[in-house]
């Protein structure tokens, strides 16, 4: 039951072969048997899990159903949950229970999705790695001595794991995209616009973007078809029509030219995962797809583009956490210097404390023209190189990450080789363009990502490729080697 | 020495929209502590703002109002503090591109004539919640009610000199926002504040003096009271040899003094930078050109036509056209008696004089302008005299009737007009009065005018007011001088 896809669970709830109460309990019962050992989820919510199984198969019973009613899935602990904690990774917000859900959750719930628990992430999704994580680190269920990628490092575990068959993500740096390499699962970060962030915690707001992590290309079109859209609540939400996800997946890829960016194929690659690259780059050739060589000439540049605009928005985005009406206080504060201080330095983590400490340098007066705005400047410049490089080609295929997942404590005290593992990523969501990793091998044990970047809006022809190459080929199906 | 003050106002006015700027939650006053803050003004994890679109139509009727350019596009940004009135460590405000540009007001002088007062720009931000200090025993309570009112900060030019110019350009703002019905001006509320900024310099110095800013300075006598305090203050110090340093102060009312609250040096870095949650706000020109064509009569206007179509003097047209509701209430009562004149009399004499006394605005006088109107109408035809319409309308005033027509009718006040009735209340007085009837006699031409005053008097009361006077008087002077 477990292995099934949400699609073929969606079958079997229609079939009888099984409930969604019985798919429900069969998930929760691996939880509780495999969580211990990964860390996957923060808070795991079986009751209600239980009772919306039972919701579900009424609904089903009297063909009041969604194509998603029924089927279990786990949110990242960065949406918000009515009457459930919502913590963010931080001990900032350990017992904070927000009164209302995220878009996002309530569409889901909406479609009648069985919701088990929150998982786990880099606190406030500021990390590559899961290990700023104020609740411990996830592991790579591939390999326990190697970190899950991050933020969404949780919800890429659980899902690799068949601990829930698809989990909700944010990817404001690559941290849908990222663990799912890693973690060897199929994840996509939408069109900046595309999902509300109404009820999703703020990182950096200009790059956020909310998408769906399961095991297949179609799992997350099935998704994302319920988790996209125009949210009034959202006023950078974009109001256009969506597509029908499922049914592009089943166009041929005749035709179609792919661009290979140089800059992404060069020396900061492993050759072990140009090889694995190389190899999946035939078998879409095999499939009808042109591949041509192209140029993001600005794509180191990225990365600091990226390191002032993310902590700036950050620095200002986490200002609320100030121990006056949620969150952590520290004990007896002696005036309100005190209580700022002491609760925001006891409140926030290493990483969370060193961006806003970063942000807050770049926007300050006589910093605010060499950093923020040339930040931005080069912002533009980045969109521009991928605009028109996508004007030569239909998308652009790259290697997800520079090598795959690296070892726990391998990084997480050096900050700059941290932030280099995302150079593949952060140029995306400079641009808010979609972009999907999927797997496409593997390295010494560990999953190899593929990505493949789209123009705004163009998560169909993302969705559609990917589904191409998974029905040729079975890397999305292999199961982790390191916990069973 | 001669010296000259410099002042610039700085005048946020509390948007009257329904629902808070960035959020659905109620604007209303008065409510229980942090009953009107919704997730969205508490600052809670995950929220987003969503402009209010009427409260960008205030402000760009404001600016349409104040001859003000209004940009296509302006931009929210976000000015970063801590304060724990403030829930999300930001107020998102407008910097470098504000909704509402240059602009102007033309204010009324003293000694007459008037002066243009330059408004440099106009910006939409969200409102602070209120921080209690009292009753908490060492603690400080917060009241997020505000928090998220739209306010429109209006800031002026350095064009002002003086305390009572600075009171005529508040005044002018006031009666623009009201006139406009953008916000209902309630000072006491806290609906219209003001900071002020004053330098001095010595008369015919081009630069500007340092200056001060003076903040919570919230009546129109406060204002007033605050800026002569502190010009007096500046140039006191700089005469005793002393140098104005750049600061923000505070203006206490009980003692009437202002007081150091920061310096320059202690001011925040406000790192201010475009919102992310926001996206530019562009402004189609047939928006503009459609809130344009909804705007109603201003004040300059009233005033012109007051005086150019309704032949009203300069005076009564700038006391009626001061507030929107006067100028409402005059211009009903004057269509439904077809007499501007008298209207503007009574409306600045009777009327004003009661709401005075009592203490009432015009919107809550207990005479309607048809009420009123009634009652001009009868003087006009002579039904009662004006001594007579001045009883009327203090019976209207006590709401003994409705109508000028039922108080006439109930307390007699119909003037008499018929000679034959005058004559015999004549006849009677001058039968009672004999000694001041030989008097008049014998008196020389030139005072019997004087003396016949008398006579006229008892007329009156014995007539209980109805009495026309120059009947009266006509009769008065045939029967006396054929005695």
């Amino acid at each position: 039951m477990i292995e099934l896809s949400l699609a073929q669970m969606a079958q079997g709830l229609r079939q009888k072969t099984f409930s969604s109460r019985e798919l429900t309990q069969a998930f929760l019962d691996r939880i509780s048997q495999l969580n211990p050992r990964i860390n996957a989820f923060i808070t795991v919510t079986a009751e209600t899990a239980l009772q919306q199984a039972e919701q579900a198969d009424a609904r089903l019973a009297q063909s009041d159903a969604s194509p998603l009613t029924g089927l279990p899935l786990a949110h990242k602990d960065i949406f918000c949950t009515q009457g459930v904690r919502t913590t963010c990774g931080s001990r900032m917000l350990e017992n904070f229970t927000a009164p209302y859900s995220a878009t996002v959750v309530s569409r889901l719930e909406e479609a009648g999705m069985v919701s088990l628990g929150k998982t786990n992430l880099d606190e406030f999704a500021m990390g590559s790695s899961n290990e700023s994580s104020w609740f411990g680190p996830t592991l790579n269920p591939w390999d326990l001595n190697a970190v899950p990628g991050g933020s969404s490092g949780g919800s890429a575990a659980a899902v690799a794991a068949r601990l829930v068959p698809a989990a909700t993500g944010t990817d404001t740096g690559g941290s849908i995209r990222q663990p799912a390499a890693f973690c060897g699962i199929t994840g996509i970060k939408p069109t900046y616009g595309r999902v509300s962030r109404w009820g999703m915690i703020a990182y950096a707001s200009s790059l956020d973007q909310g998408g769906p992590m399961a095991r297949s290309a179609e799992d997350c079109a099935l998704l994302l078809q319920a988790m996209a859209g125009f949210d009034p609540k959202d006023s950078t939400s974009i109001q256009r029509n969506l597509p029908q996800y499922a049914d592009a997946l089943h166009e041929p890829l005749q035709g179609l030219t792919l661009g290979l960016p140089k800059e992404y194929f060069g020396e900061d690659l492993s050759p072990a995962m140009a090889k694995v690259l190389e190899q999946a780059i035939q078998t879409l050739e095999k499939l009808g797809v042109r591949c041509k060589e192209v140029s993001l000439p600005l794509t180191r540049l990225a990365i600091p583009a990226y390191y002032v605009i993310a902590p700036a928005e950050a620095s200002t985005n986490l200002s609320r956490y100030d121990g006056v009406r949620f969150g952590h206080r520290c004990d007896q504060p002696q005036d309100l210097e005190d209580l700022y201080k002491r609760s925001r330095s006891e409140g926030f983590g290493e990483e969370v404390k060193r961006r806003i400490l970063v942000g807050t340098y770049a926007l300050s007066e006589g910093f605010y023209d060499a950093y923020y705005r040339k930040a931005q400047q080069l912002r533009r410049l980045i969109t521009q190189d991928f605009q028109s490089s996508l004007k030569e080609v239909d998308l652009l295929l790259a290697p997800t990450t520079p090598t795959p997942a690296f070892d726990l404590g391998s990084k997480i005290n050096d900050p700059v080789q941290m932030y280099l593992e995302d150079i593949y990523t952060l140029g995306v969501n400079l641009a808010g363009l979609p972009a999907l990793s999927m797997p496409a091998g593997q390295v010494a044990g560990r999953p190899v990502g593929l990505q493949l970047i789209g123009n705004h809006f163009e998560e169909a022809r993302l969705l559609n490729v990917a589904h191409q190459f998974q029905q040729v080929t079975d890397h999305h199906l292999q199961k982790p080697s390191g916990i069973e | 020495m001669q010296w000259e003050a410099v002042i610039g106002l700085e005048v946020h006015v509390q948007l009257a929209t329904a629902s808070k700027i960035f959020s659905g939650a109620s604007t209303a006053f008065g409510a229980a502590p942090n009953s009107q803050a919704c997730e969205i003004d508490l600052g809670l994890p995950g929220v987003l703002p969503v402009l209010n679109e009427k409260a960008v139509e205030m402000a760009v009727l404001f600016g349409l109002a104040t001859h003000a350019d209004i940009p296509e596009r302006s931009v929210f940004e976000r000015k970063n503090y801590f304060y724990p009135d403030l829930p999300k460590g930001y107020q998102t405000s407008q910097m470098a591109e504000p909704i509402v540009g240059p602009g102007y007001v033309d204010i009324p002088l003293e000694q007459g004539g008037i002066k243009r007062v330059r408004i440099h720009h106009a910006h939409l931000e969200e409102d602070a919640g209120k921080s209690l200090h009292e009753d908490f025993h060492g603690m400080t309570g917060i009241d997020l009610n505000r928090a998220g009112t739209p306010l429109l900060e209006v800031v002026s030019e350095p064009d002002m000199n003086s305390a009572k110019e600075a009171v005529a350009y508040l005044k002018a703002i006031h009666s623009l926002i009201t006139y406009l019905g953008i916000s209902d001006g309630n000072m006491a509320e806290g609906s219209m504040r003001c900071d002020a900024n004053v330098s001095v310099r010595l008369k015919g110095e081009p630069k500007l003096g340092t200056r001060c800013e003076i903040k919570n300075v919230n009546s129109f006598r406060f204002v007033e009271k605050a800026i002569n305090h502190e010009i007096e203050r500046q140039i006191e110090l700089i005469e005793d040899g002393g140098r104005v340093v750049q600061e923000t102060r505070l203006y206490d009312p009980d003692k009437d003094e202002t007081r150091s609250m920061r310096s320059k040096e202690e001011a925040n870095d406000y790192r201010y930078f475009p919102c992310p949650d926001l996206l530019p706000l562009v402004l189609d020109p047939a928006y503009i050109d459609h809130l344009r064509s909804t705007l109603p009569e201003l004040p300059d206007q009233k005033r012109e036509r007051f005086t150019q179509q309704l032949g009203l003097s300069d005076y009564d047209a700038g006391v009626l056209s001061s507030s929107r509701a006067l100028a409402d209430y005059f211009d009903r009562a004057t269509q439904l008696c077809g007499d501007a004149k008298l209207a503007a009399n009574w409306v600045t004499g009777e009327v004003a004089a009661s709401l005075n006394r009592d203490g009432l605005d015009i919107t809550q006088s207990p005479v309607a302008p048809e009420q009123l109107a009634g009652l001009i109408k009868r003087l006009q035809d002579n039904t009662i005299n004006g001594k007579a319409a001045k009883q009327v309308f203090a019976a209207l005033w006590a709401e003994e009737a409705h109508t000028a027509d039922e108080v006439i009718e109930a307390k007699g006040l119909k003037q008499v007009t018929d000679t034959g009735a005058i004559e015999a209340i004549i006849d009677q007085i001058l039968q009672d009065n004999p000694a001041q009837v030989e008097q008049y006699r014998s008196a020389e031409e030139d005072k019997r005018g004087k003396m016949i005053g008398f006579f006229v008097g008892q007329v009156m009361k014995a007539s209980r007011g109805t009495a026309n006077p120059q009947a009266v008087n006509q009769l008065l002077k045939t029967k006396l001088d054929a005695l």
